[in-house]
């Protein structure tokens, strides 16, 4: 059933029992981020030691596909560096969009790939990293201490 | 009386999604067509298509015919007094958007207040902050109770002799709530102030009568009435529309132009300017034609009944909360629900699955859902074509979405539970 392929078991297992979920004192990056498909909501919080990310957490209201895709996303990118993260927020967003992807480069994300036959969906699944790269962007911008507001809007 | 095969009408609803039955609970977003409203769209075309109040030949006489016509059935289903209070627009959206600009922008000051609820589309707030910021006056909001009914003690105590214009919703889309907006017009006008009400979701599902209302403007559209896209109207009083300076600018809505002024026409006409939309506006009069004959008060009375028999289904089914009054007699046929651990986007793809068309999101309401503690709403709407065998489905189709988002166990490493 079609669905089988949107709402893959790990999916729905990051949905239940998010990683990551919290926030963080005094963080180096802060966004906020809202799904035009209305009704997602996120913020993600990054810590930095010696350019590598050392702590990130999110919280957020929004659908199952939005919410499993941001805590994947904070497994994935803890311990890189922000050009090593901004390196997989591409790799995602071309997964995202059709292309080949790889799995020992996305791990769990490779089960957001059901998500291409929900066109309508996609939105969802790429907020978290949009408002992830936009932080970045900022950050590395102003090498301050950063809060941004993103939208997949600008995707 | 809504025959028994209203549902042969329409073509649309014999189709099956995924080999289940189509099940389409989406009115409120835009209602489905009668085969006849669709025949007389592509007759117009076919037989008659020329642009309307300039040609002398005969299907050109006959185009603007049957376009003024179909303005006098809009006009009438409404009870205004005369057709020239009609001014076809494109959406109910652009009729607000109409009366913002053109009577806002010669009516409204610094200093002047609007009141409106907490409860509005965007469509009925965005065009009044567009004119607040641009002419210093300020907005006030209604609010409602867990119900969704609106607090009147806070109505009149808003209302003052700085209050120019009430702008409010009559049923509202998410809610359901049928506003008193005779109540409101009558104190609008004793402080002075005039009366727009929001017809999108009233005008398709219960007789509106604007004399009876005693109200200024009312903007409805086609497509939520069995009418096409594209087609929408602004009614207001004639001695409003004549004082009112024009909205666009253009070809049909002159009388003589020179290079350095011009005259305009008197309402309707005045503020239609451009080649209309012809087709869509002639067959909203056919799309009218079947509703009369069916009658705004069955329609009404079946609404309520299926509304009746959907509140009480929900309820059954654990984990859901169902927004709006509980008074059917206070409430429309559009239900909007919150279920616990799924979010709306996750339960209209799950419903889509099992053939069946729900709205996920704000619904152009995102002060309304802030106000419910919502991130986002389910919605399920009704019209004449719906019964009780579709919400029998959509409940059917929760216990599916249920199943699917039951809680996982805790996963052996890396996981926390919520």
């Amino acid at each position: 059933m079609a669905l089988d392929d949107l709402y893959r078991e790990v999916i729905l297992d990051h949905y239940s029992h998010p990683r990551n979920k919290g926030t963080i004192d005094g963080p180096d990056i802060k966004v906020e981020g809202a799904n035009p498909l209305c009704g997602d909501e996120l913020s993600i919080f990054v810590r930095l030691t010696g350019g590598k990310i050392t702590d990130v957490k999110f919280l957020g209201r929004g659908c199952s596909i939005s919410q499993a895709s941001a805590s994947m996303m904070t497994e994935q990118i803890k311990g890189k560096t922000l050009e090593g993260a901004k390196g997989l927020v591409g790799k995602f967003k071309a997964m995202m969009h059709g292309e080949p992807a790889n799995e020992d480069e996305l791990g769990d994300l490779m089960a957001l790939q059901g998500v291409r036959k929900f066109p309508v969906r996609i939105k969802c699944a790429t907020l978290s990293w949009v408002a992830l790269e936009q932080g970045v962007d900022e950050f590395q911008g102003s090498h301050q201490k950063v809060v941004a507001k993103a939208s997949t809007e600008a995707e | 009386m809504i025959p028994a095969n209203v549902r042969d009408d329409f073509p649309i609803l014999k189709q099956t999604m995924y080999g289940k039955p189509f099940v389409y609970l989406d009115s409120a977003a835009t209602s489905q067509k009668p085969k006849r409203v669709i025949d007389a769209l592509v007759r117009y075309y076919q037989e008659y298509n020329a642009n309307v109040h300039r040609g002398i030949y005969r299907i050109a006489e006959e185009a603007t015919q049957r376009y003024e016509a179909s303005r006098a059935k809009v006009a009438a289903f409404i009870n205004a007094r005369r057709p020239e209070e009609i001014v076809f627009t494109r959406s109910t959206t652009e009729a607000i958007n109409l009366v913002a600009y053109a009577w806002g922008r010669a009516n409204i000051r610094e200093g002047d207040e609007i009141i409106l609820t907490e409860m509005e589309h965007h469509s009925n707030l965005v065009p009044w902050q567009l004119l607040a910021a641009e002419r210093n006056a300020r907005l006030l909001f209604v609010p409602f109770d867990d119900q969704g009914l609106p607090l009147m003690e806070e109505f009149d105590r808003l209302l003052t002799e700085r209050t120019k214009l009430v702008a409010v919703t009559h049923q509202s889309n998410v809610l359901g709530t049928i506003n008193p907006v005779k109540e409101m017009a009558r104190k609008a006008h004793t402080a002075g102030a005039k009366v727009l009400v929001d017809g999108a979701q009233s005008a398709p599902h219960m007789p509106v009568d604007v004399q009876d209302l005693d109200i200024d403007f009312f903007a409805f559209s086609a497509h939520k009435m069995c009418g096409p896209t594209g087609a929408g109207a602004i009614w207001a009083r004639y001695e409003i529309l004549e004082a009112m300076p024009p909205f666009h600018g253009g070809g049909e809505m002159i009388m003589l132009v020179q290079l350095d002024g011009s005259t305009y026409k008197d309402p309707p006409h005045k503020f239609e300017a451009g080649t209309p939309n012809i087709a869509d506006c002639i067959v909203w009069g056919d799309a009218v034609d079947y509703l009369k004959r069916i009658g705004m008060a069955s329609i009404r009375e079946h609404e309520k009944r299926l509304t009746a028999y959907a509140l009480s289904a929900l309820t059954e089914v654990p984990g859901i909360t169902v927004f709006g009054p509980r008074d059917l007699d206070r409430r429309g046929g559009a239900v909007a629900f919150a279920t616990d651990v799924v979010h709306p986007h996750d339960v209209a793809q799950v419903l889509d699955q099992e053939g069946i068309a729900v709205r996920a999101g704000h619904h152009c309401t995102q002060p309304l859902h802030r106000r419910l503690g919502v991130a986002a709403t389910t919605r399920a709407s009704f019209y004449l074509y719906n019964n009780e065998a579709d919400i029998d489905a959509l409940v059917r189709g929760l216990q599916v979405v249920r199943r699917m988002f039951s809680p996982r166990p805790v996963p052996v490493t890396g996981g926390q539970t919520d």
